[in-house]
C-alpha cells in the first residue's frame, strides 16, 4: 500500500557514510512494510545527531530537546493513543541525559518504539565519550581514557522491566527491517538497539559486526523458536553451561542440533534473554534480532481502560455534574 | 442562669483552631467554615500546616492551626488576628497566642497542660496563662477526660476516643456562636459514610462540647452572632485554590471540546492539583505521574503536540527544572498551562509557606526571546477563573501560559458562588482549516492576531514537524538566517503581545485617592481590606490589582500614572515593582516587600500606607 518513498522527506545531512543514513532508509522500509499511513504515524526525537531524523520523515514529527524524546513520546501516545509513535535518540540523548525517562517509559510499558542508535560517542558536540563507550574509551573529554564502566543498552531495559528488546546492525538493512517491524507488532515499549558507526569521531566502534563477513563470524541471528546455530558454516552454537552459557561445535562431543538451545522470545523470565543480549566477542557471539518479545498491559491502553471504567462507576460525567458532588448550599 | 447571657451581634470574626498535628485541627475548622456558610455567612481560610512531616508530638514545631474568617458581609482575608482562639496543648497556646485580640476568648483543654505537655512547649512554670501574661477570657475545660467519659461506653479504644476531641472543642465553638448543630452531623454522618459508627461518636462528642458551653456557660458572659446582611442568593461550596485551579481547568477543557491532560509530579504545596485532577477520569481528565519535574511538563507539550488541553502543575523548584520544556512550548508555539503554586524559596526554601517570588522566574526565566503569557490568581475562588483563562489563551494563542498562584491562596478557601459555565466565553482553538490540506506549513498565522494554526496529529494532509530549532517564517524548515530569527523572535513576542486582557481596575477611591496601592495575585485580600480600612477612616486611597501579568493590561501606564502616590505591595524584594519600571517610562513607586512566607497582615499594611500618604 505504501513505499518507502511516503516516508521520505528531504535531504539528510549527516556525514557521509554515517550510520544514521542506512538507519533511515530501514525504518523507511519498514514503515511502508508495516502499512500504517505516514499521517498516523509520529516520530519524536531528542537531541544529537541521530535525532535529526524526523526531518526526513514525512510524517507527523517533533525533534524535542536533550534527553526528553521518551517523556515527550509518553505524552503524545497516552493522549492520541492511535498514532504509531517512534521515538528516535542516540546513546548520550537515550542514556545519559534522557537516561531516567528511558527506564521509566520502560518501567510504564508505553506502546512507543523506542529506537537507541549506539555508536558509543557523542558526534553533535564533537566527539566526547558517551555513557556507551567503554572503559578506557580516549575522546577529546577523556584524553587519558575514561575511568567509568558504560552502561549495556539490553540491561538498563531489562533491568527496567523491558518486555521488547532487539538488536540490529545499522548497515544491516534486512536485519533492522525485521526487527522494527518486530518492535512495532509488539504492544508496550519496544526497545531497539542499533548499532551504528560515527565515522568521524569513533569509526570502527562495531566493526566486527559491520560487514555481513563479519556477522556470519561474530554474530549470531536470533529467532523465535530456532536453534541457536552461528558461523560462518553455521558449525556453532549454544548451549547452557551451569549459570551461563557455552559456544559449542556442532559435531564435537556428540553434539548435535538437537542439543542447542532453542531460542524462545516469549519467555516471561528473562534471565536468558539477558544472557544473549549481555554476549560480547571475542569467546561470544553478538546477538541480533528480537532478543525478548512478551506480552504484557500498555500503559495507554491501561489508563484508558480505567477512564472508562470509572466512567461507567462514576454517576458524573460534565463539569455541571462535577460542581453536584460537592457540599453545596443555597442562599435564597 | 442561661437567659442572662447575653448574645453579642458582631459584623465578622476570626476563630483560630489550633494543636498538635494529630489533633484533627483541619477538620475541625473545616466543619465550623461549612456551618458558617451554610448559614449564608462569607467565608476565607487558611490553614497553617507546620513544615515538619511529623514533628514530636506536643512540640511547638508539630502545631497545626485553621483560621477562618466570617462575615455577615464579604470577608476578603482570612483575618489578621482572632477572636476565638482554640489551642488543644499547651506547644498550641505557646504559638498561638500572638493570633489572638486583645478581646480575644482562648479556649484549652486543660488535659493537655500537664507537667510534661508544659516542658515539651518550653514553659519555665506551671501556670502558663500567668508565664504568658494572657489577660483574656480563657475557657479552660477539661476535654479530654469529658470526651473520655462521654465516650465510655461505646466500646472504643483510648486512641479512637482520644481522635475525637477535636469535635468537643468544634461543639463549644458553635455555642459560642450559636451555630446550629445539624450541619454540623450531615457533614459527619457524610464523610464518615462507610463508618457510622465514627460518624456518631463524633456527632455524640459535638453535642457534648455545645452543652457543655450552654450548661456552664463555660466562664464567659457572651456568646456571639454573625448574621448574615449581605445575600448573593444563588448555590454555594466551599472551595480551596488548589481545587479551584483544577475545577478552572476542567470547565476549560470541556468548554474547548478537548481531553484534560496532566503530566505532573508531586511537589508540595501544588499536589492537590495533581490529586483532585486523578479523581476525575469520568470526566475524561488522563494525568501521569511522572518520573520528575521535567518529564511532568515534556509530557505535557507530547500531549499539547497530540492534540490535548496540556497542563502541567508545579511550585517554584520544579519551574526551574520545567523551563527548558516550557521553552519547546515557546518555539513550537503549542498551547500549555503552567501552574506554579509559589512557595518561600530560593532552593527547597519554605516549601509549606508561601511568597510571590517566582514573578520574574515566570516573565523571564528561560534562555533565549522567551515571551510567556503570565496570570496570577486574586483569592482562592479566583483560581476558577484564572485557570480558565489561562487555559483559554494558551488554546486560542498557541502559547504556554504560566498560572501564578501561591501557597496561601492554594490552601486558603472561600465561599464561591457555583458558576454558570454557559455564560463563560467559548474557547476556539485555531484548528487548521480544509483549505489549508496538503498546503499547511506550522508557521502560518492569522494576519490579525499572529497566531499560528494548530493541526491535531492523525489528520491526513497535515504532517509536519515542529522542533526547538528555529524555524523559517514561511516553510517551517530549519533556519539559521540572521534575519529570520529576528523575524521570529518578534512575531512570537507580538503575539503574545497581542493578546486581549481586560483593563485594570481601580477599587476605592479611584477618582481622588491621594495613594493608589498596586498589588497582584494572592494578595488582593489584605490590600482591598487595608484600603477598605483607610477608606473607612477618611484616606483617599485606591487599589489598582493585577492578575494579568504579561501582557499587562493596556490602561496600567494611565492608571499608574494618575495618582500622586503609588505604593506597590507585595512578597518579594520588588519584583513586580521593578517589572512595572521597566515597562512604564517614569515609573517610580513607593514599596512595600515582606518575604516571610506569611500572609500580610492588614494592619501592618495600613500603617505603612499612612506613613507614605503623612
Amino acid at each position: 500500500m505504501y513505499s518507502a518513498k511516503d516516508f521520505k522527506k528531504g535531504q539528510p545531512r549527516w556525514c557521509p557514510g554515517c550510520g544514521d543514513h542506512f538507519f533511515l532508509a530501514s525504518l523507511h522500509k519498514a514503515m511502508a512494510e508495516l502499512g500504517i499511513a505516514p499521517h498516523e504515524t509520529a516520530v519524536i526525537s531528542g537531541i544529537g545527531c541521530s535525532s535529526r531524523l524526523p526531518y526526513y520523515m514525512n510524517t507527523y514529527a517533533m525533534q524535542t530537546i536533550h534527553g526528553r524524546a521518551a517523556a515527550i513520546s509518553t505524552g503524545f501516545k497516552v493522549a492520541n493513543p492511535n498514532m504509531s509513535v517512534w521515538q528516535i535518540s542516540g546513546d548520550g540523548d537515550g542514556l545519559a541525559i534522557g537516561g531516567n525517562h528511558f527506564i521509566h517509559a520502560v518501567r510504564r510499558n508505553i506502546d512507543i518504539n523506542m529506537i537507541l542508535l549506539n555508536n558509543r560517542i557523542y558526534g553533535l558536540t564533537k566527539g566526547q565519550y558517551s555513557p556507551t563507550s567503554p572503559r578506557g574509551f580516549v575522546s577529546k573529554s577523556s584524553p587519558y581514557g575514561t575511568v567509568e564502566d558504560p552502561f549495556r543498552p539490553a540491561e538498563l531495559c531489562f533491568g527496567a522491566r523491558g518486555r521488547f528488546f532487539a538488536r540490529a546492525v545499522a548497515t544491516d538493512a534486512a536485519g533492522t527491517v525485521e526487527v522494527l517491524k518486530a518492535a512495532a507488532n509488539h504492544k508496550g515499549a519496544s526497545v531497539c538497539e542499533i548499532l551504528q558507526n560515527c565515522v568521524i569521531f569513533n569509526d570502527g566502534t562495531h566493526e566486527s559486526v559491520y560487514t555481513s563477513a563479519g556477522r556470519a563470524k561474530n554474530a549470531i541471528y536470533l529467532e523465535h523458536g530456532k536453534p541457536m546455530i552461528f558461523g560462518e558454516n553455521k558449525e556453532f552454537g549454544l548451549m547452557q553451561e551451569g549459570f551461563g552459557l557455552k559456544v559449542v561445535k556442532l559435531g564435537e562431543n556428540g553434539i548435535t542440533e538437537k542439543d542447542i538451545l532453542v531460542h524462545d522470545a516469549h519467555c516471561q523470565d528473562n534471565t536468558l534473554q539477558m544472557k544473549l543480549a549481555l554476549m560480547e566477542g571475542p569467546d561470544f557471539p553478538i546477538a541480533l534480532g528480537v532478543i525478548r518479545d512478551v506480552e504484557a498491559p500498555t500503559y495507554n491502553e491501561a489508563v484508558h481502560e480505567q477512564l472508562d471504567e470509572v466512567a461507567g462507576m462514576k454517576k458524573y460525567h460534565n463539569f455541571q455534574e462535577l460542581l453536584m458532588t460537592n457540599d453545596i448550599w443555597e442562599v435564597k | 442562669m442561661a437567659n442572662e447571657m447575653k448574645v453579642k451581634e458582631l459584623d465578622q470574626v476570626v476563630v483560630r483552631f489550633s494543636g498538635d498535628s494529630g489533633d484533627g485541627m483541619q477538620l475541625a475548622g473545616n466543619i465550623f467554615s461549612t456551618i458558617s456558610a451554610t448559614v449564608g455567612n462569607d467565608i476565607s481560610t487558611f490553614p497553617d500546616y507546620p513544615a515538619d512531616i511529623r514533628a514530636p508530638q506536643g512540640s511547638l514545631t508539630g502545631v497545626s492551626g485553621f483560621q477562618v474568617h466570617i462575615g455577615a458581609g464579604k470577608v476578603f482575608t482570612p483575618g489578621d488576628q482572632c477572636d476565638v482562639l482554640v489551642a488543644m496543648n499547651a506547644a498550641a497556646l505557646k504559638t498561638q497566642y500572638k493570633f489572638a485580640k486583645s478581646t480575644a476568648c482562648i479556649i484549652i483543654d486543660t488535659d493537655s497542660f500537664k507537667k510534661s505537655d508544659l516542658e515539651k512547649a518550653a514553659f519555665q512554670t506551671e501556670d502558663p496563662i500567668a508565664e504568658m501574661g494572657i489577660k483574656q477570657d480563657v475557657i479552660a475545660a477539661p476535654i479530654t477526660q469529658m470526651v473520655k467519659d462521654c465516650l465510655a461506653d461505646t466500646g472504643m479504644d483510648n486512641k479512637a476516643m482520644l481522635k475525637c476531641r477535636n469535635m468537643f472543642a468544634l461543639g463549644l465553638v458553635c455555642w459560642l456562636f450559636n451555630r446550629d448543630l445539624a450541619i454540623a452531623e450531615n457533614y459527619l454522618r457524610e464523610k464518615f459514610a462507610k463508618k457510622p459508627a465514627i460518624a456518631e461518636a463524633n456527632i455524640k462528642v459535638i453535642r457534648a462540647g455545645y452543652d457543655y458551653g450552654h450548661n456552664t456557660h463555660a466562664s464567659v458572659d457572651h456568646t456571639y452572632k454573625v448574621e448574615t446582611t449581605v445575600k448573593v442568593p444563588g448555590k454555594y461550596m466551599d472551595i480551596s485554590g488548589n481545587k479551584a485551579t483544577a475545577y478552572g481547568l476542567i470547565a476549560a477543557a470541556e468548554k474547548a471540546g478537548l481531553r484534560l491532560f496532566l503530566g505532573s509530579y508531586p511537589i508540595t504545596p501544588a499536589t492537590d492539583i495533581l490529586h483532585e485532577l486523578a479523581k476525575h477520569k469520568s470526566l475524561g481528565v488522563t494525568t501521569v505521574q511522572c518520573e520528575d519535574e521535567i518529564a511532568g511538563c515534556a509530557t505535557s507539550v507530547g500531549a499539547a503536540f497530540a492534540g490535548a488541553l496540556a497542563v502541567t502543575s508545579t511550585s517554584g523548584p520544579g519551574v526551574c527544572l520545567k523551563s527548558e520544556a516550557m521553552n519547546l512550548a515557546v518555539i513550537t508555539e503549542l498551547p500549555l498551562v503552567v501552574v506554579n503554586v509559589q512557595r518561600g524559596g530560593p532552593s527547597t526554601g519554605l516549601p509549606t509557606k508561601s511568597e510571590q517570588t517566582d514573578l520574574l522566574q515566570a516573565l523571564f526565566g528561560r534562555n533565549g526571546e522567551s515571551p510567556m503569557p503570565v496570570i496570577a490568581a486574586a483569592s482562592p475562588t479566583q483560581c476558577f477563573d484564572a485557570a480558565y483563562d489561562a487555559c483559554k489563551i494558551a488554546l486560542e494563542h498557541m502559547t504556554p501560559v504560566v498560572l501564578l498562584t501561591d501557597a496561601f491562596v492554594a490552601n486558603g478557601s472561600g465561599a464561591w458562588k457555583l458558576p454558570d459555565l454557559a455564560s463563560y466565553p467559548a474557547i476556539n482553538p485555531p484548528y487548521v482549516t480544509p483549505e489549508m490540506k496538503d498546503n499547511y506549513t506550522p508557521y502560518q498565522r492569522n494576519p490579525e492576531t499572529g497566531v499560528r494554526y494548530w493541526a491535531i496529529p492523525g489528520q491526513e494532509g497535515y504532517t509536519h514537524i515542529l522542533g526547538g530549532l528555529e524555524k523559517d517564517s514561511k516553510t517551517g524548515a530549519i533556519s539559521t538566517a540572521p534575519d529570520n530569527h529576528d523575524l521570529m523572535c518578534r512575531l512570537r513576542a507580538e503575539k503574545v503581545e497581542r493578546i486581549p486582557v481586560p483593563d485594570v481596575k481601580v477599587e476605592g477611591c479611584a477618582d481622588d485617592a491621594d495613594l493608589l496601592i498596586v498589588g497582584f495575585g494572592g494578595t488582593y485580600g489584605h490590600l482591598y481590606s487595608a484600603m477598605q480600612e483607610m477608606n473607612q477612616s477618611g484616606k483617599k486611597v485606591a487599589l489598582a490589582h493585577f492578575t494579568h501579568l504579561n501582557p499587562l493590561p493596556k490602561n496600567t501606564a494611565e492608571v499608574l500614572k494618575k495618582y500622586p502616590k503609588v505604593v506597590v505591595a507585595e512578597q518579594n524584594l520588588g519584583q513586580f515593582a521593578g517589572y512595572l519600571r521597566m515597562k512604564v517610562d517614569g515609573f517610580v513607586p513607593y514599596q512595600y516587600n515582606e518575604v516571610k512566607g506569611q500572609p500580610f497582615v492588614v494592619a501592618e499594611l495600613v500603617k505603612a500606607f499612612e506613613e507614605i500618604i503623612k
